[in-house]
């Protein structure tokens, strides 16, 4: 390794520090205002330091609060949400380890064809064909619904050849070992495959959570009732109304229950989420 | 195999069918009658200056958007890699706004830059700036970018960091003997290796800024003021679910995904590429 002076190395951690300031400073800020009151938000500017008003604006907002401005309960936004990542990512992994066990280990006709049908719609996110997937989804009754909610968001194909890169990897030894040992092909899947894909599995949950939490276009076609909303969209309707009228220091609770939540998978799973995430993309 | 299948089948091809079939219908206003025009609404919608419009905001917005996230990591990432103490703290300091929706993250700034309420509007005022993102064009593109990029910089640095470990050390330390200077060396050696990570970014940061910030769009300016920041997935979104013209809307749709895979097409030759260089 060169040497470097300490000059440099300072300037280096200077630029660093305030990176961070910048990026960690929305979320900071919207912190602080959740522990303000009302007028103390409304007359600008806001200290920089927390109020005194953090357990009294949670407590309202958690009981009530946000139920009278959003129209919901905040357990039921939550609810609601969560329901909605941990599908999307349950889901997807599902659907998607099976497609790849498939592709990879069987031989049937048309095996290309149908990967090439899945591996298209690779980058084609929801955003491009959200009105004719809303039309099927009203055909199919699927609006206000947690399938309506979950199962589109599920048809893509990232994961599945995530999935395959892996599986390939996987030696031929391994496979015909298994086989003479007399292990059947759900055998091998269960016994084989998923203890070693399971770093994959960890990876891919973590993004694909994110994923789900963090969606915005879609909740917000699918679900015309409030008990459907996720906090995100109940977040940004709370924001909507007129801003004189907005009770700021509950929306600012909200929005602090809508971040940290996914932060929280984000940075205890750090590790898997890093490895998945630059993985992944390759 | 066959549940995906069945999946990707109802919830993406038939769609698709949907969309490229009602692209060519015209509804009249009532939604009685409809006719097959072959491609007259694309030819409508190209020809649609509203819709020129929204492709030179899209260009602009995502241009700026990348590069600043982009520009913003490389210099994070770079330095993250010269301080050698503290740098798995700085990677977790730095990583968390991804977990934030992007329609959150343009909410957050939007707090922050709030004309009446916003702290941060108010010192650009005490400045002597007139700031007011909610009647002037380009103020309200600016905030969109800076919500937009400010939640990608944690991708960005975390491949750019990445990138940055791939390059060999052997090759710094020769040019380093060679008398190359820290700044010589970073452009000459470190970012020209560091070339397929960026151009990955690059796709990877227009694809984002094209379709994941419909959130902070419809959040935090809803296309406006005037259209000034309405973006091609907000116009998709506008004309098709709130002026309910089906067959434009679909039309658009079409456009999108052709861009998509345009994209997509770049970007497998690139990775074909790179496997090449092993």
């Amino acid at each position: 390794m060169i040497g470097q002076s300490p000059l440099r190395t300072f300037i280096a951690h200077a630029v660093l520090i305030l990176g961070i300031l910048i990026v960690a400073f929305p979320i900071y800020y919207t912190f602080v205002a959740s522990t303000h009151t009302l007028q103390t938000i409304l007359r600008p500017p806001l200290p920089l330091l927390p109020g005194g008003q953090l357990w009294n604006n949670y407590s309202e907002a958690l009981f009530g609060g946000i139920g009278r401005i959003g129209g919901v309960s905040v357990g039921q936004l939550l609810l609601n949400t969560t329901v909605m990542a941990l599908g999307v990512a349950v889901g997807k992994i599902f659907i998607s380890i099976l497609s790849a066990y498939a592709i990879v280990f069987f031989r049937f006709p048309l095996r290309m064809t149908f990967f090439w049908l899945i591996f298209i719609t690779l980058m084609l996110p929801v955003e491009v064909r959200i009105l004719p997937t809303y039309k099927v989804m009203v055909d199919l009754g699927m609006i206000d619904t947690y399938a309506g909610l979950i199962i589109p968001l599920i048809a893509s194909a990232t994961a599945t050849l995530l999935f395959r890169q892996f599986f390939m990897t996987i030696p031929g030894e391994l496979v015909e070992a298994a086989r003479v040992d007399g292990a059947g092909p759900w055998r091998f899947f269960f016994d084989i495959l998923l203890p070693l894909s399971r770093t994959n599995i960890a990876a891919l949950f973590v993004i694909l959570f994110i994923y789900g939490w963090t969606q915005y276009l879609w909740p917000l076609l699918v679900t015309n009732s409030n008990d459907m909303n996720t906090i995100v969209i109940a977040l940004r309707k709370m924001v909507s109304f007129a801003d004189a009228d907005t009770e700021w220091h509950l929306v600012m609770v909200t929005a602090m229950l809508a971040i940290v939540p996914p932060i929280l998978v984000v940075v205890l799973m750090q590790r898997w989420f890093v490895r998945g995430l630059v993985e992944s993309e390759k | 195999m066959a549940p995906q299948l069945a999946i990707t089948l109802v919830f993406f091809y038939w769609p698709a069918g949907q969309a490229l079939y009602q692209s060519m219908l015209r509804q009249d206003p009532f939604g009685l009658r409809t006719k097959f025009v072959w491609f007259a609404n694309f030819r409508k919608v190209l020809a649609d200056p509203a819709y020129l419009n929204s492709i030179k905001v899209t260009v602009v917005f995502s241009l700026a958007t990348a590069i600043v996230a982009m520009g913003v990591a490389l210099l994070l990432a770079v330095m993250a890699e010269k301080a050698v103490r503290g740098k798995g703290l700085y990677r977790t300091l730095l990583i968390w706004p991804y977990a934030v929706a992007p329609a959150i993250a343009g909410m957050l700034w939007l707090f922050l830059f709030n004309p009446s309420i916003g702290s941060l509007a108010y010192l650009l005022r005490s400045l002597g700036i007139a700031w007011d993102p909610l009647l002037n064009g380009t103020h309200a593109m600016i905030l969109l970018v800076s919500a937009a990029a400010w939640k990608q910089i944690s991708y960005n640095f975390l491949f750019f960091v990445a990138g940055l470990q791939a390059v060999p050390k052997t090759l710094i330390e020769a040019a380093a003997m060679d008398g190359a200077g820290e700044t010589k060396r970073f452009w000459t050696i470190v970012f020209p290796l560091l070339a397929p990570t960026t151009f990955f970014l690059l796709v990877v940061n227009t694809v984002y800024a094209l379709f994941d910030t419909f959130g902070i769009v419809h959040a935090v300016t809803g296309g406006g003021p005037g259209k000034t920041t309405e973006t091609l997935v907000y116009k998709v979104y506008n004309d098709g679910f709130v002026n309910l013209i089906l067959g434009d809307s679909a039309a658009q749709s079409v456009i999108l995904m052709a861009i998509v895979i345009a994209l997509t097409a770049i970007q497998f030759r690139y990775v074909e590429r790179k496997v090449h260089y092993g």
